[in-house]
């Protein structure tokens, strides 16, 4: 009876799905199609099924291999054994002795940062290390804006700029930022540190070639790393040599399909402190066909008769620079970055720059004091000669007077940089270190002496990388930033104490001693 | 040359207060049909439970007066206070008491007092009663995957043949436009010599899709993010090409913020302590971290997370994004692993392909998926030389923001005592939202913290300020601050910002203001919740977490999107809609943040408004095997309703369909048992 069953159960199901399939459009079609190929050959028919099998196979196979050819198949007992042996290396490496030197050293300021400040220790010091050149942190009129703003906005917009973080304020700024310039649009950021990083690939993609200034800094670096573009370098700030690669690169992509090309690079070069030729570097770009990205970091709200940037100080109309990049963390004592250029430009940006659309937007009061700030720049130019003059009397103290270092900051960049002069090095072979360490002297015997100045920070280096990938290297640096907040004579002042104390560290017997060749 | 603004839309440079458009009578009509009914019925226009304690609220009315005659700038919300049965809040001296009869024992505030007072609870809510609040911890056990619903079939093929539909008259659109208005295309062309400057194929998608509900992105707002946001009406002409601003302004409900203990507030002990801060330190702090930016304020923020977070130190960072770009590279490089999550936020992929180690990643929250890529990982070592892996790091989010789901942690912690890995929570969302002391998923599922290797989090979501943080051992954070590019040239916070988290993490930790910081956080436990069921029983498809702020409603059809974040603005609800590519193609979803500074009349209001919209735009999907049942299973036990539903025993399960009255009436006492 069991089988009786079964026999039924098989033949109705059968049955069942023979029903099924002829209902399926098409199924005559194809039963006709194995019929007539059928043609009294199975051997024929099984070739068939066998492409058949193949090539449903094929379709659902991945379409890149999932594995490289040396994949090592093991038993799940020697995959456990190899789980229990394996031993990571501590998350972090312990610190280096001068990393823990330098934290150990680290200023830290108490109640307000000034041109004099407080620090932990309880002395006030004159503060040389901020970005405060025109003191905007201390005016009572912006803090008076700052409440107000406060007082409508709250602190943070709670939100990315597209999803309602995108305040009225916000659009103020861009509005101001843009007629201050003199470009179509302008975009701002949350952070003036990482805009560069985003605008870069915003624009840039993989086969899109790079020209950039051999030292740039890190935030370019890291955005010239992640737009994933060919990358070539020109030797710094010098346009002939720029003038060579970029004729290179014309040449080389002649016969290739054409792809975007740009030319990065600073306006006031955080490493070095000079100043790019704008003029020069226009006429190329336009000679060569490259677009232009320049990072006015240090060079927004310094350069020109009302701060606009290079753009005024080298009389280049702002809208020849597709991409302009400033902060208004810096010498406008806000905070954010932003990107000017044209309508198309800033408006890409808005859906495609990581760190616009993926990060919460501007608190407001950083937006209004930024309008504020630009706003007393353009109707207060007077303030912005006033830095100069006292730009002019510190390096009269340290630049000609000063037998060991020398300044290689632009004449009216108020981040001076103070490098260690090439025969010093020379005769006492002094290595990258070396001067880094002798500069951290200098840097605490100045603050001993009451004056906070600081370094040249050098750049990270991940973990495990062999520092090849860096390229160039900066030369260590003394960071002197003068502020309108001194008068001349105080500039004056912490100028001589600046350049004793980097004369006690140089004569220091210690330091002397340490170019000379292992005798004992 | 088209201009998508005005250069200078605002007469002057001044940021005045904008007028409230909404007067506080208009908001009474607006909330929920069932206040509404409850208001037909009674004498008095207020509820009935303000009628029993009305004698109550008399004489807490007039001690509240007179506590804000003796301080100037009064906390937001007084439930600090002992007084026994009501609370402060609901009898606030605004609205409510304005239309008092003249009988009252006391003198009825004055305009500006009541405006304030109206003004300081649109960013910050009164709570209704003190019924609503939920205490946001893991119920133990493991943590299960929410059950994912799906729609009829006939939603879906619409969708894609919605998408197709686009795309063809996108295509045909193209078309003409290259041939008749190439002014509109030049950016996409090459030109003189110069490549387009934007891809034509990944521009495609922008111009073709996005466009359409462009309207529905960055609306400009106003104003704080609090309880309501206001926006500026806006216009366009050209189908979103270019917008023109009305000149009006609307107060909506925000359900768009990530304000989630309602922290963005412009009154109250947080503001009056950054107006302090701006007086006292200015704006900016002027420098790098590394240079001369660390301020007495910094450290003391930094101690004060640490201790939030239960790990030994933190630093603090003034973006979020930034803090995991930067991070990653300071901690693994050549020859480490990171495995990541599939939908990790951009910046922690940003942050991995700085790094220059190996990338993986496993399938969202699947801890199985994980062991096994695991497995393979280490025993394959390094791609071929075969070496064994430095260090693995594997990266979390605590709470996704597209998903609404968390982090399996315990899972991951059973994992990583077996394979050794290093653990990175970002905690972007869930720091403040999750747990009974607001202190992420480690605090909600009741793990130490120093489990996890990194806890990393953002200041701008919690906290209402901006910027984040980096928890961990003492050496990793020494270590980083000597190595993360961030700190040597990043700008460092702001004082203000600074001092809107200390403040903000007094408040939450009780100290300053006792009481009002539990009550934020019950109150944000208790809002999703309730939201989430109401939701699920009207019958949308709702993602996530049952505990989770976070609470995406699929929309699927593309159509959609736009329909229902016009719908809910023209009821005065702020949503935010999310679209391919944050979400995969055919999920498209509109997502609502709740908020501490929503109380149950704003929820009732959302889920009236969505129980129309619901209704004209078919999005009751719901097949209830995800919750929201008419008649669940009281007695069963978790595991066993796993076991009826793997082996199929269930009776068929009836859609639910609930009424908007019997969602309201039953959502408080129902939020209190596990949501089914």
């Amino acid at each position: 009876m069991e089988f009786q069953d079964a026999q039924r159960f098989v033949l109705d199901s059968i049955n069942e799905i023979n029903h099924t399939f002829q209902k399926v459009p098409g199924s005559a079609m194809l039963v006709r199609y194995i019929q007539s190929s059928y043609q009294n050959d199975p051997v024929r028919s099984a070739i068939e099924l066998i492409l058949v099998i193949f090539f449903i196979r094929y379709l659902l196979a991945p379409s890149y291999a999932t594995h490289s050819g040396n994949f090592v198949t093991l038993t799940e007992d020697e995959i456990d054994d190899l789980v229990d042996e394996w031993t990571p290396e501590p998350l972090v490496a312990p610190r280096t002795s001068f990393e823990e030197v330098e934290a150990e050293k680290l200023p830290v300021i108490v109640g307000p940062t000034g041109p004099k400040s407080k620090l932990s220790n309880g002395r006030t010091v004159t503060n040389l290390a901020s970005y405060n050149f025109y003191n905007f942190v201390g005016n009572d009129h912006i803090k008076e804006k700052a409440i107000q703003t406060l007082r409508t906005y709250g602190v943070g917009p709670c939100g990315p700029p597209q999803f309602y973080g995108t305040q009225d304020v916000h659009m103020k700024t861009e509005a101001d930022i843009a007629s201050y310039l003199g470009t179509e649009g302008c975009i701002v950021y949350a952070q003036a540190f990482s805009t560069i990083s985003s605008v870069i690939p915003a624009f840039c993609k993989r086969g899109d070639i790079i020209v950039a200034d051999r030292a740039v800094n890190y935030a370019i670096r890291k955005g010239l790393q992640i737009s994933r573009s060919t990358i070539k370098y020109f030797e710094h700030n010098d346009m002939e040599d720029l003038e060579r690669v970029l004729q290179k690169v014309v040449k080389d992509g002649a016969k290739k399909p054409l792809t975007r090309r740009f030319i990065v690079t600073e306006g006031l070069s955080e490493a070095v402190g000079d100043c790019v030729d704008l003029p020069k570097l226009v006429e190329l770009k336009h000679r060569y066909k490259f677009r232009l990205m320049l990072d006015e970091t240090w060079s927004f709200g310094v350069l020109g008769r009302t701060g606009r940037g290079l753009t005024e100080a080298q009389n280049v109309d702002a809208s020849q620079v597709e991409m302009l990049i400033g902060s208004l963390a810096g010498p406008l004592c806000a905070g954010g970055g932003f990107c000017a250029g044209s309508t198309d430009v800033v408006e890409h940006q808005r859906i495609s720059a990581a760190s616009y659309t993926f990060s919460a937007a501007l608190p407001a009061m950083l937006a209004t004091t930024a309008s504020e700030t630009i706003s007393m720049l353009q109707s207060n130019p007077d303030i912005l000669v006033q830095s100069r003059e006292n730009i002019r009397a510190m390096r009269a103290q340290l630049d000609p007077r000063s037998d060991w270092v020398y300044c290689t900051s632009y004449p009216e960049n108020p981040v001076m940089l103070l490098v260690l002069r090439p025969e010093v090095i020379n005769s006492r072979r002094l290595s990258h270190d070396e001067q880094e360490r002798i500069l951290q002297d200098c840097v605490d015997e100045t603050l001993a002496n009451g004056v906070l100045i600081t370094r040249l920070k050098g750049m990270p280096t991940g973990p495990n990388s062999n520092g090849k990938d860096e390229g160039w290297k900066f030369q260590p640096a003394l960071k002197v930033c003068i502020t309108t907040g001194l008068s001349k004579k105080e500039i004056e002042k912490a100028g001589i104490t600046i350049r004793h104390a980097i004369t006690k560290v140089m004569t220091r017997k210690a330091n002397s001693k340490l170019g000379l060749p292992a005798t004992s | 040359m088209p201009q998508r603004l005005p250069r200078n839309p605002f007469a002057s440079s001044t940021p005045t207060a904008i007028p409230i458009s909404e007067k506080p009578s208009t908001r009474r009509p607006s909330s929920s049909k069932g206040n509404r009914l409850s208001q037909l019925f009674s004498t008095s226009p207020k509820s009935k439970e303000h009628q029993a304690a009305q004698a109550a609220i008399i004489s807490a009315a007039a001690a509240q007066q007179q506590r804000l005659l003796n301080n100037p700038s009064p906390q937001i919300n007084a439930s600090g206070l002992s007084l026994p049965s009501i609370s402060l809040s609901t009898a606030s001296v605004g609205e409510n008491n304005m239309d008092e009869p003249a009988t009252t024992l006391f003198q009825p505030p004055s305009v500006a007092e009541a405006k304030r007072q109206t003004r300081i609870e649109a960013q910050f809510g009164p709570l209704g009663s003190q019924g609503h609040r939920y205490v946001s911890k893991h119920t133990g056990g493991d943590l299960r995957p929410p059950i994912m619903d799906e729609p009829p079939y006939f939603y879906l093929l619409t969708t894609y043949v919605s998408y197709l539909i686009l795309i063809i008259f996108g295509h045909v659109r193209d078309f003409f436009g290259k041939r008749f208005k190439p002014n509109h295309y030049r950016h996409l062309k090459a030109a003189n010599g110069y490549a387009a400057l934007n891809s034509d194929f990944d521009n495609f998608y922008v111009r073709r899709l996005k466009m359409r509900l462009d309207d529905c992105f960055a609306r400009p707002t106003t104003g704080v993010p609090g309880r309501y946001i206001t926006l500026m009406d806006r216009k366009s002409n050209d189908f979103n090409e270019t917008f023109q601003f009305t000149g009006t302004f609307t107060e909506t409900l925000n359900m768009s913020s990530y304000n989630y203990l309602g922290f963005a507030q412009s009154e109250g002990p947080c503001a009056d302590a950054v107006e302090e801060t701006i007086r006292k330190y200015g704006i900016s702090a002027a420098s790098p971290r590394g240079d001369s930016g660390t301020s007495d304020l910094a450290l003391e923020v930094e101690d004060r997370i640490a201790k939030f977070v239960g790990k030994p130190a933190a630093m603090v960072f003034s973006m979020g994004f930034v803090t995991n770009a930067s991070s990653f590279p300071a901690l693994v490089g050549k020859g480490c692993l990171i495995i990541s999550d599939e939908l990790n936020h951009a910046s922690i992929r940003i942050g991995a392909r700085l790094s220059g180690a190996m990338i993986s990643s496993f399938k969202h929250n699947d801890m199985n998926d994980l062991e096994k890529r695991l497995r393979e990982m280490i025993s394959q070592g390094q791609p071929r030389t075969h070496r064994p892996w430095k260090k693995i790091l594997i990266v979390v989010e605590g709470l996704y923001s597209m998903e609404g789901t968390m982090c399996d942690l315990p899972g991951l912690l059973k994992l990583k005592k077996r394979y050794k890995f290093n653990l990175f929570v970002d905690e972007a969302h869930s720091i403040g939202a999750l747990g009974p002391t607001g202190r992420g998923v480690c605090d909600y599922f009741g793990i130490d913290p120093s489990e996890v290797d990194v806890l990393m989090g953002t200041l701008t979501k919690s906290f209402g300020a901006n910027g984040g943080y980096i928890a961990a051992e003492q050496h990793i954070i020494d270590k980083l601050r000597a190595s993360n590019a961030a700190t040597m040239y990043g700008e460092s916070p702001t004082p203000p910002v600074l001092m809107q988290i200390l403040a903000a993490l007094k408040i939450i930790s009780g100290e300053l203001v006792p009481g009002q910081g539990e009550e934020r956080l019950q109150r944000i436990a208790f809002n999703s919740r309730y939201l989430r069921l109401g939701l699920k029983r009207l019958g949308y498809i709702v993602y996530g977490h049952d505990d989770s702020p976070i609470i995406p409603v699929v929309l699927y059809n593309p159509g959609k999107m736009p329909a229902f974040s016009h719908e809910m603005l023209r009821r005065k609800i702020s949503v935010v809609v999310v679209g391919y590519p944050a979400t995969p193609l055919i999920l498209s979803r509109a997502r609502f943040c709740v908020s501490a500074a929503h109380n149950k009349d704003d929820m009732d209001r959302l889920l009236a408004a969505c129980d129309e919209v619901g209704n004209i735009l078919q999005l009751k999907f719901s097949t209830g095997v995800a919750g929201g049942l008419e008649n669940p299973p009281e007695d069963l036990t978790s595991e066993e309703e796993e076991w009826n539903k793997t082996d199929g025993l269930q009776a068929p399960i009836k859609p639910p369909r609930w009424g908007l009255r019997e969602v309201i009436a039953n959502g408080v006492q129902d939020i209190k048992k596990p949501l089914r």
